[in-house]
């Protein structure tokens, strides 16, 4: 900690910035109003030890044009799915995104907004909210959707929390074909709380329906499945969510791509008693990881137990349709440390783009992209299969995503792709060990045939 | 829906209307049920909306015209930092080599990205004084819950175990639930007569079961806790942590460091102090500091650098793991390293005078017409209650609260901190200028005149928004969270 009593050469104003209006004569006069000789006397109340005595050691201020320039280059050292075709999925999507979604969310209306506590003025995000949760609702089957959450991983592992106080009991079965990061969000969120987790191996990139009845038990608050699952291929739900019901568990479906609800039963048509996922893939970017979008949505039983924010339709004092934040006895800022989680800020501008998303897909839209994303993903995943060396790892039905064993290592491959201008598929050996040759592929209706042709004929190259 | 309600997006829908385009199959299309089993396949589509892209702009746009925000006007809400989002940073984080870049890309084909996150760390941890900076959490209350794990990991690796948890009771919500999250008991601690924490009270709380204090400063009654150094001693001398919840961090930027101030964990709201937009309740992004001791327990992975190469480190055995997939809420982080390159030390510092200034500024030009219970030289916010107003004329503050919308402004912070009776909480910020401050001061004092004159004007406020005070109770009672045909 320094200590001198030089603070004032650090006062010294240069510039006018532009984003703090005040000048020096309105400086002036504030402070006389206020009756303090200088701004430095309204800090004297901490305490001369831990007060800085020089200035923040940073690089100098960038005016506008640098700021814009330096950020561009460094924007342009990134190889991303804009400008070569990208083969990488693994719970975050390059799906097309209308134009209409960003140039509505991103609006400074709800842009600039925070989250909506007064609610007479701010009927546009609560409405938007309200038609989001309406739409996850017809998306997933369930009967009640909340407000967001973080994203896909988090909220599986709030779904969990969520488990254990609706059951009462303290052990969650995990499958091993659950994305492996959401698999350990999941241990870091549950083991301060005394949650048992336990992980149920896969069988052949499925879950093991065996492993997963001979496990369960009647200490089994939830068992978790994402669906499709990690390697893409589609998992038995209904089986599976019926060995869960018969020792009274919950079944968790984690969803890390809605569009393929699609095509897809809906969880909440094959016994989900909570849906759990990442929402990124309706109108939202890859972001390199994020803002992303997590999903809740879950039974009517469960709703005073569900996370988060939740938008309600209600009447004003004219009898008008208006909407406010609701059942916030569930919340941290009602209930403190009785709350059902902590989260207070959530994903708000994500849902609404969701939303947005959604609304101009529609129905049909919506069937179009999964069928896109299917029968691409099928054409590609036929391509592969017919290359010497290659060969699909496992058997089971799959959407857009599969896992590919190849001759060489996977992370040669994409450097070799790489040269050819191609960002390959997710080596598996970093999450899988016995999958050091295993490579996951996707293929959504971004990829142009020709795209994939050039990926095919590239592998015939390498091998 | 009646004829005067406003439609939801369902309502304005005709059956087989699109509003996306998409290009017919350029590979074979094989009939679905060749390529999944028939029980796999949805039997009905999803009751989505069917509308038009015009349709969908329209209701977004009118949408968008029954909300407040930032751009249209002052958001004086306590506790939030409600400051103006550059439209520049808006620019940058839609560059498609951040907003189109897989987060699985390798690190090889990610060095602007990598570099960039590095780069952040570098200035914020100047910026806090503190040694290593995880951005994994996605929000305040996540980075709380990030380094009580990160607290709680430590205590374990030296075969320390410690129970409990203390807050004031002038904490946020989010500290006893990310407390409880954890598995921590909480316990709470009072206030002093001059707004800062209890320092007797806390000497009684504080021994060998307590992990943890977490402390907000300025604290929420927008004081500095003129204690600090005493605090810091008592905790440490007992052998717990300190931990800052930064969400009031705007105040002392380039003034004092929460390093400096002994705390070994703190949040950074990047959302309030870095000013990334808020979105209507998110997206956020809570960047967590910690002191070299706890640096071993960051959430994986961390951004190393080697030579001029950057690179994602993920073995690091003592972890407390993921606290979310991959990164963080990225885009935001690209907006707060644009902010902070754009102000520099000098702008920096020139922010958190400039707002400590405009708070002293409104609060001495209504302290004649409010009840101010805590009587200090504020930092970046401060708190009136609305107890005369309340108990002379009957108006509460939620009354008040909603006339200040007929105004043309958002509300203050209302209610909170749960220590002042009537709670009024007012954070103008630096982007302000004085003529605002004056127009909402003058509102101030208007809806303080209203209260006495005409107190039916306030108890019926607001009157000028799209819809009037709305029936919570009924919303609880009877909740309808989803749109059905009717």
């Amino acid at each position: 900690m320094k200590t001198t009593n030089d603070a004032h050469v650090t006062l010294t104003r240069h510039v006018q910035h532009k984003y703090i209006p005040a000048t020096p004569a309105e400086r002036e006069e504030m402070l006389r109003v206020v009756g303090v000789p200088s701004v430095d006397a309204l800090f004297a109340d901490i305490p001369a030890a831990v007060r800085l005595t020089a200035p923040l050691r940073l690089p100098p201020a960038l005016s506008d044009p640098e700021a814009i320039a330096h950020l561009g280059e460094l924007a342009a050292r990134n190889a991303h799915a804009g400008a070569m075709p990208c083969f990488l999925g693994a719970g975050a999507y390059d799906h097309y995104v209308p134009s209409v979604v960003w140039a509505l969310a991103g609006r400074g209306e709800f842009l600039t907004a925070y989250t909506p506590y007064q609610a007479e003025m701010m009927q546009g995000e609560l409405q938007a909210g309200y038609e989001y949760q309406s739409m996850l609702c017809e998306l997933t089957g369930m009967d009640v959707a909340n407000a967001s959450m973080y994203d896909g991983a988090s909220a599986t592992a709030e779904a969990a929390v969520m488990a254990k106080d609706l059951t009462k009991r303290d052990e969650v079965l995990i499958s091993t074909a659950v994305h492996p990061e959401y698999r350990q969000v999941l241990s870091t969120y549950t083991r301060p709380l005394g949650i048992k987790i336990v992980e149920v191996p896969h069988r052949n990139g499925r879950t093991d329906s065996a492993a997963i009845g001979a496990a369960v038990s009647d200490r089994t608050a939830a068992v978790i499945i994402q669906h499709p699952n990690f390697f893409g291929v589609l998992e038995d739900g209904k089986g599976l969510s019926e060995l869960a019901h018969a020792r009274g568990s919950l079944l968790i479906a984690a969803i890390a791509e809605p569009l393929s609800l699609g095509i897809l039963r809906p969880p909440g048509a094959w016994g989900a008693d909570i849906v759990a996922g990442e929402g990124q893939p309706l109108g939202s970017h890859l972001n390199f990881g994020g803002p992303y979008l997590g999903m809740m949505a879950t039974r009517q039983e469960f709703v005073r137990r569900i996370p988060g924010r939740l938008v309600g339709a209600t009447v004003d004092t004219k009898g008008r349709r208006g909407f406010v934040l609701t059942l916030q006895t569930r919340e941290q800022h009602i209930r403190r440390e009785k709350a059902s989680s902590n989260i207070c800020t959530n994903e708000a501008l994500l849902a609404l783009a969701a939303a947005i998303y959604m609304a101009s897909l529609g129905p049909q839209g919506l069937r179009k992209v999964a069928e896109l994303n299917l029968y691409k993903a099928a054409y590609a995943r036929e391509a592969i299969a017919g290359i010497k060396g290659f060969r699909i790892a496992f058997d089971g039905p799959t959407f857009h995503e599969f896992v590919v064993r190849t001759p060489i290592p996977p992370e040669d491959l994409n450097r070799r792709l790489r040269r050819k201008d191609i960002l390959g598929g997710l080596p598996l050996g970093r999450f899988y060990p016995e999958l050091a040759d295993g490579w996951l592929v996707c293929v959504t209706e971004q990829r142009t045939r020709e795209q994939i042709d050039r990926l095919v004929a590239a592998l015939e190259e390498i091998r | 829906m009646s004829a005067q309600d406003f439609p939801v997006i369902f309502e304005l829908g005709a059956p087989g209307r699109v509003g996306a385009s998409y290009p017919d199959p350029d590979v074979p299309a094989k009939p679905l049920d060749r390529l999944l089993p028939a029980d796999q396949l949805r039997e009905d589509l999803p009751a989505l909306p069917e509308v038009s892209e015009l349709d969908v702009v329209r209701h977004y746009t009118r949408l968008s015209h029954r909300n407040f925000s930032i751009d249209e006007g002052f958001y004086p809400l306590g506790s939030c930092t409600m400051k103006y989002n550059p439209k520049l940073h808006e620019e940058v984080a839609a560059l498609p080599g951040f907003s189109r870049l897989h987060p699985y890309t390798p690190a090889e084909d990610a060095q602007g990205a990598l570099e960039l996150i590095w780069g952040l760390e570098r200035v914020l941890a100047e910026i806090s004084g503190m040694d290593r900076i995880t951005f994994q959490p996605a929000a305040g209350a996540h980075g709380e819950l990030t380094g009580i794990l990160m607290i709680r990991a430590w205590f374990d690796s030296r075969g320390e175990r410690r129970t409990k948890v203390i807050v004031p009771d002038s904490a946020h919500g989010t500290n006893p639930a990310t407390a409880a999250m954890a598995g921590y008991q909480v316990v709470t601690v009072k206030s002093d007569a001059r707004g800062n924490m209890d320092v007797r009270a806390l000497r009684e709380a504080m021994d060998e079961s307590v992990a943890a204090l977490m402390l907000t400063n300025p604290n929420t009654l927008g004081l500095f806790e003129e204690h600090i150094v005493e605090v810091e001693e008592i905790v440490h001398g007992r052998g717990g942590q300190l931990y800052l919840d930064g969400a009031n961090f705007n105040a002392v930027l380039g003034i004092t460091r929460p390093g400096d101030q002994g705390f070994d964990v703190m949040h950074m709201n990047l959302h309030k102090t870095f000013t990334t937009p808020h979105g209507g309740g998110g997206p956020g992004a809570g960047a967590v500091g910690v002191k070299t001791h706890l640096a071993p327990f960051l959430p994986l992975p961390v951004v190393e650098k080697d030579g001029d190469r950057f690179r994602l480190d993920a073995d690091r055995p003592r972890s407390i793991g993921k606290i979310r997939a991959f990164y963080g809420n990225f885009g935001n982080l690209v907006r707060a390293y644009a902010y902070i390159r754009s102000m520099g030390a000098d702008g920096l510092r020139q922010v958190s005078e400039t707002a400590v200034l405009n708070a002293n500024y409104v609060l001495a030009r209504l302290r004649d017409r409010f009840d101010l219970p805590y009587d200090r030289v504020c930092k970046h916010e401060f708190v009136f209650a609305g107890t005369r107003q309340k108990k002379q004329y009957g108006v509460s503050t939620r009354d008040m609260a909603k006339r200040m919308l007929d105004y043309g402004f958002h509300a203050p912070t209302i209610y909170f901190p749960l220590i002042v009776e009537e709670a009024i909480m007012i954070e103008p910020t630096e982007t302000e200028s004085k003529r605002t401050l004056d127009e909402f001061i003058d509102a101030m004092r208007a809806i303080d005149r209203e209260a006495q004159e005409n107190p039916d004007l306030v108890h019926g406020a607001p009157h000028n928004t799209p819809v009037t005070r709305l029936d919570e109770v009924r919303a609880a009672r009877q909740p309808d969270l989803r749109w059905r045909p009717r």
